[in-house]
């Protein structure tokens, strides 16, 4: 069981604002964490890791991380973490880059096959693609054999293809060992693939703690959009609506909707593609 | 030609490549830690220990000549010391312009050191953190090898600097054959007494060994810069 009950002033873009997290989480489960920009996701990962002070106090698996006047350093902490730009040692092979963290080579190897990396131990990072460094990037923070696995937005820079050949590793690797993972996503396929309990922050706080099936059956299927134009065509009016980065005509029909205004789009229905024509 | 450079005495400049070796080895050694603090603090007195270690680039070199002099001189806290327990005499030695080198070159060295450690992702320290590594461990393992052209650069322009330098060496130094009279000083006293054939060759050998060092700097740090950019 991990226990969290932490509170930080943060500086964000609006000026001051406390960041007030109070979470229980069971170990081996996976935990998504969504929010705005600017929420405190990031920074609550950061703090669980020990990179950022705060006050309050965290448990993990019965060992005291933080407490009044007690901070555990972060070399004590036994972490993963995954960030956006994978941090890899430079200097170093894939492989001495995982007997950095743990001369373990037994598991270094064990972890590369898993993730398809065993033909490359010896390369440099550099000469690598997004998506090979952000994997040898899991590994590495897979051989302190963590409590924790913090992964901050670990797929973002990613492409299409990339993304869920990682997010499978991702779910391969938390299936394999077990370790309470807590990820900070965007991306809701990802964070249905990968979790079992998402919460949602906002101003630092918690608005919404669910899981991923309640969130996707309650909205349906909700997607945002923005207006981009409105248009005239055969007497009617449309409005242009950009959506997943593509373009969707809907009739206006009574609504009132200026151009530059954000919007829901919802259905309960799917239209299927025969041939290129709709139905 | 050729008799005329068999016959030139070569020693000032000896001189002048074995003080600037020792003096960039040493400055290497004292200024990795003090940049590397630099680069990482937050503290508040980071302003101050930047203003005190940049001083020489500004200061004239006959005021850190004076105070150096002060400072090393039998008569002085430490030169007493030495001279009266190590038999050693710091002003008008060669040991004593090593020192004064150190001092008139720190910042040249540290300020390479330290933007190439603040120019390092953070994350890729952090990581090292969360690998269970200590703040010197991954200084040796992971900072060091990673600012590989710094360590170059601060290097080869404190090595240029020390060549260069004049005023502080000649207060320190004074004009010792062999021991103080490096090659800029041994210049000036050519130019001095109006040995202008001299003076043109040594003149000539700085010009083109200072342009060939700073050639390979910028070579360098080209070829380097365009393997980043194939990343």
């Amino acid at each position: 069981m991990i226990e969290i009950d932490i509170y930080k002033i943060l500086d964000g873009s609006s000026g001051e604002m406390p960041l007030e997290i109070k979470l229980e989480i069971e170990s081996g489960s996976f935990l998504a964490i969504r929010g705005e920009s600017g929420s405190g996701k990031s920074t609550l990962l950061r703090v669980l890791a020990g990179l950022s002070e705060a006050s309050g106090r965290i448990v993990v698996d019965s060992e005291v991380w933080l407490d009044e006047g007690y901070s555990l350093d972060i070399q004590s902490r036994k972490i993963g973490f995954l960030f956006q730009d994978y941090a890899l040692f430079e200097n170093m092979t894939i492989l001495q880059n995982l007997l950095f963290v743990n001369r373990d080579l037994t598991l270094a190897k064990r972890l590369l096959k898993l993730c398809e990396l065993d033909k490359m131990s010896h390369r440099l990072p550099h000469s690598l693609s997004g998506g090979q460094k952000q994997r040898v990037a899991l590994c590495r923070a897979m051989m302190r054999r963590p409590k924790l696995l913090l992964l901050d937005e670990p797929l973002s820079a990613l492409d299409m293809d990339m993304r869920i050949k990682l997010q499978d590793e991702i779910a391969l690797i938390h299936k394999e060992f077990g370790t309470t993972t807590l990820m900070v996503s965007h991306d809701f396929v990802e964070i249905y693939k990968l979790s079992n309990r998402i919460i949602t922050l906002n101003s630092g706080k918690i608005i919404e703690d669910t899981t991923p099936q309640d969130i996707s059956l309650k909205d349906n299927l909700l997607l945002d959009g923005v207006v981009l134009d409105i248009i005239e065509q055969d007497g009617k009016s449309f409005y242009l609506i950009s959506v997943l980065n593509q373009i969707v005509k809907i009739e206006s029909g009574d609504r009132k909707i200026e151009a530059g205004e954000r919007v829901k789009l919802s259905s309960n229905s799917l239209a299927i593609d025969l041939g290129g024509s709709y139905v | 030609m050729i008799e005329k450079l068999t016959s030139v005495d070569w020693t000032p400049f000896i001189l002048s490549f074995k003080l600037a070796s020792i003096t960039a080895i040493i400055l290497f050694i004292i200024s990795l830690p003090i940049s590397w603090y630099l680069a990482t603090t937050k503290s508040r007195v980071k302003p101050i220990l930047e203003a005190i270690t940049a001083l020489p680039i500004v200061l004239p070199p006959s005021v850190l000549g004076f105070y150096l002099l002060w400072g090393l001189s039998d008569s002085s806290f430490i030169g007493e010391f030495l001279s009266s327990h190590f038999d050693i005499s710091l002003t008008f030695s060669f040991v004593g312009l090593v020192i004064a080198s150190c001092f008139y070159s720190l910042p040249f060295m540290v300020q390479p050191l330290q933007s190439g450690f603040e120019a390092l992702n953070q994350h890729m320290i952090e990581a090292s953190y969360i690998a269970g590594k200590s703040k010197l461990e991954t200084l040796l393992y992971v900072a060091i090898p990673n600012i590989k052209p710094s360590l170059l650069m601060g290097f080869i322009v404190t090595f240029a600097h020390t060549i260069g330098e004049f005023g502080v060496v000649l207060m320190v130094g004074g004009s010792i054959p062999n021991e103080t009279k490096v090659a800029s000083v041994a210049i000036y006293e050519q130019v001095e007494v109006m040995d202008y054939e001299n003076a043109h060759i040594y003149s000539l050998v700085m010009l083109i060994i200072s342009f060939l060092v700073l050639l390979g700097v910028y070579i360098f740090n080209h070829r380097y810069k365009s393997r980043l950019g194939r990343r």
